[in-house]
């Protein structure tokens, strides 16, 4: 029998804030254990959160990105569990009220895109890390993390491959990443996915039995998570067993999920009303001034590239990085040249990238350099060549590239007397050479034109130079 | 709602607590007290009524994003059951 996969996909985002979402705490990331941590997000009896306005401004932002509808009305929700990473003993999360719904993502290219609906979108708190493995009778809990703000972002279980889904994930990051509420780096945790995977017989409009895989943090183990668990999913059924509703842990060393023992039988969250956040009312005015707000995301920026005279292909590279983006905008407005600019981000950079095993994101060199660089090219002040070696200087220790082309000296020598002056002092330091091409020898032009290049530092007009050395010789 | 012996069982489990057979029956009866009693509320017709989740009027209660000191770390694990490098020690939460 033939399955189709069934894919959703809850995507928790940690929020750029400077503080955290019911506390002045900061959010920052990496600082010593229980160093960023207070009264409030430790729990302490007593304590009263109060929600951090910029958490709500960016879910708003979030939802309009997204195309959803926003709730005028929110409330909190108090979720319950026991487990030492939360030291409340429960999370302020949103569940009855989610502040966005009924939203969608597209994927693929125009023709033949599809939409992923995006379900709801609700507003909650990180829990503290857990370290197991550090010592071996306990474990050590660092509650830096805990009440850093997280949108849950909830698909509807559109997908149907693990491409799609990676897709998705790819395509709501770089949004979310346009947008500026989140940096979204997984390998700090700041985006992390839960997969809720079913397969059915295809033409069946019936779900499965679906497990669900948590915090997924890279694209690569998303992808190996869906078709490894698909995989496992279709044999049961095949073998005429049932696939149990379960979650299970992913271990991409391994390429395989385990059912988690849970210590916890009943998942019962005991969810009641918040009573500690009073409700938050979004006007008309404060949603209709963050939509006028959103910049300008992929799929426009796409289309707009290429009517500047880029590739679709080079076009959508470049706006799939918002760090390309910006570093391919601010290039074209200095130089004026789309094309030159997008060859030397898809040629030159992503090969220093490469090469030096970095991320557009840590960029770290002014980004008007490179069309600064590429204008001294197009003037005849410096020639390709050189124009590599100083960009890759930008790149790695952020000259100035005039200034650098200056004091080392680079430029190009385009100026006839000089170039004239040097020449006639190579013709008469080698006597030999001249007195051979006179005597019919055509190499030893070569070897003069060689010489004249070496004293002009290679950066004269071949032609001008072979030019003047004929003119000399005869 | 009818409180048995699985209800309190269930109970113990999410409370993290064991009782005593003696305790059960205890339990159990003041649970069912407490329950019935909540039970006269279900007679009130509460079709038209919104649901309250806040007994106060206040709304739009938010502070702005800006950074303020944390606790000094000693200060933040003074009540701590254990401490290790700067981190709470629990007992171990996986196997």
């Amino acid at each position: 029998m033939n399955y189709e996969v069934v894919v959703g996909l809850e995507v928790h985002v940690e929020l750029a804030t400077k503080t955290k979402i019911f506390c002045s705490c900061t959010t920052e990331f990496g600082g010593e254990p229980n160093t960023q941590v207070c009264e409030v997000c430790l729990g302490m009896p007593g304590t009263l959160p109060v929600l951090n306005r910029a958490v709500v401004d960016f879910a708003v932002r979030t939802g309009l990105a997204l195309n959803c509808e926003v709730a005028c009305c929110n409330k909190f929700d108090r979720k319950n569990y026991f487990y030492p990473d939360l030291p409340k003993a429960y999370q302020i999360s949103q569940l009855y009220l989610p502040i966005c719904h009924d939203g969608f993502i597209e994927i693929g290219k125009s023709e033949t895109c599809k939409k992923i609906r995006i379900k709801e979108i609700h507003m909650e708190e990180d829990a503290g890390k857990l370290i197991h493995d550090a010592d071996e009778i306990n474990t050590l809990v660092d509650y830096n993390r805990c009440g850093v703000p997280l949108l849950e972002i909830v698909s509807q279980p559109d997908m149907r491959s693990a491409e799609e889904a990676v897709e998705y994930i790819e395509k709501l990051r770089v949004i979310l990443q346009y947008i500026g509420v989140s940096d979204c780096k997984m390998q700090e945790g700041s985006l992390r996915a839960d997969i809720n995977l079913s397969v059915r017989p295809v033409g069946s409009f019936e779900l499965g039995v679906r497990t669900e895989m948590k915090n997924m943090n890279s694209f690569k183990a998303i992808a190996r998570a869906i078709k490894a668990e698909s995989e496992r999913q279709i044999a049961l059924l095949e073998k005429g067993e049932k696939v149990i509703q379960e979650t299970r842990r992913w271990d991409d060393s391994e390429g395989q999920s385990y059912a988690m023992r849970s210590k916890e039988e009943a998942q019962d969250y005991k969810y009641f009303p918040e009573p500690d956040i009073p409700p938050v009312v979004i006007s008309q005015e404060q949603i209709d001034a963050t939509r006028a707000a959103i910049p300008e995301l992929p799929d426009k920026k796409i289309e707009r590239y290429t009517q500047l005279g880029l590739t679709d292909h080079d076009a959508e590279i470049i706006a799939g990085s918002v760090y390309l983006a910006k570093l391919f905008e601010c290039t074209y407005e200095v130089c004026g040249n789309a094309k030159e600019a997008a060859n030397w981000i898809l040629v030159d950079l992503l090969k220093l990238l490469h090469d030096s095993a970095k991320q557009p994101e840590d960029m770290d060199f002014n980004f008007d350099s490179l069309g600064k660089i590429i204008l001294m090219v197009e003037k005849g002040k410096i020639n390709r060549g050189t124009a590599k070696k100083v960009f890759e200087k930008v790149f790695e220790e952020n000259i100035n590239p005039a200034e650098y082309v200056e004091d080392n000296n680079l430029g190009l020598v385009t100026d006839t007397d000089t170039i004239y002056a040097t020449v006639e002092t190579v013709v008469k330091d080698n006597e030999k050479s001249v007195n051979e091409y006179k005597s019919g020898k055509t190499q030893a032009l070569q070897y003069l034109i060689g010489q004249s290049m070496k004293a002009l530092r290679g950066q004269a007009p071949a032609q001008t130079v072979t030019e003047i050395l004929k003119d000399l010789l005869n | 709602m009818k409180i048995n012996n699985e209800t309190v069982a269930y109970l113990e489990k999410l409370a993290r607590i064991e009782l005593t057979d003696e305790e059960r029956v205890e339990c159990c009866s003041d649970l069912q007290d407490i329950v019935s009693h909540m039970d006269i509320l279900s007679e009130l017709d509460t079709q038209d009524a919104e649901p309250l989740s806040q007994s106060f009027s206040a709304k739009n209660v938010m502070r702005e994003d800006e950074v303020k000191p944390s606790l000094d770390r000693d200060t933040a694990l003074k009540n701590a059951p254990r401490v290790k490098d700067g981190f709470f020690s629990v007992p171990k939460t996986v196997e």
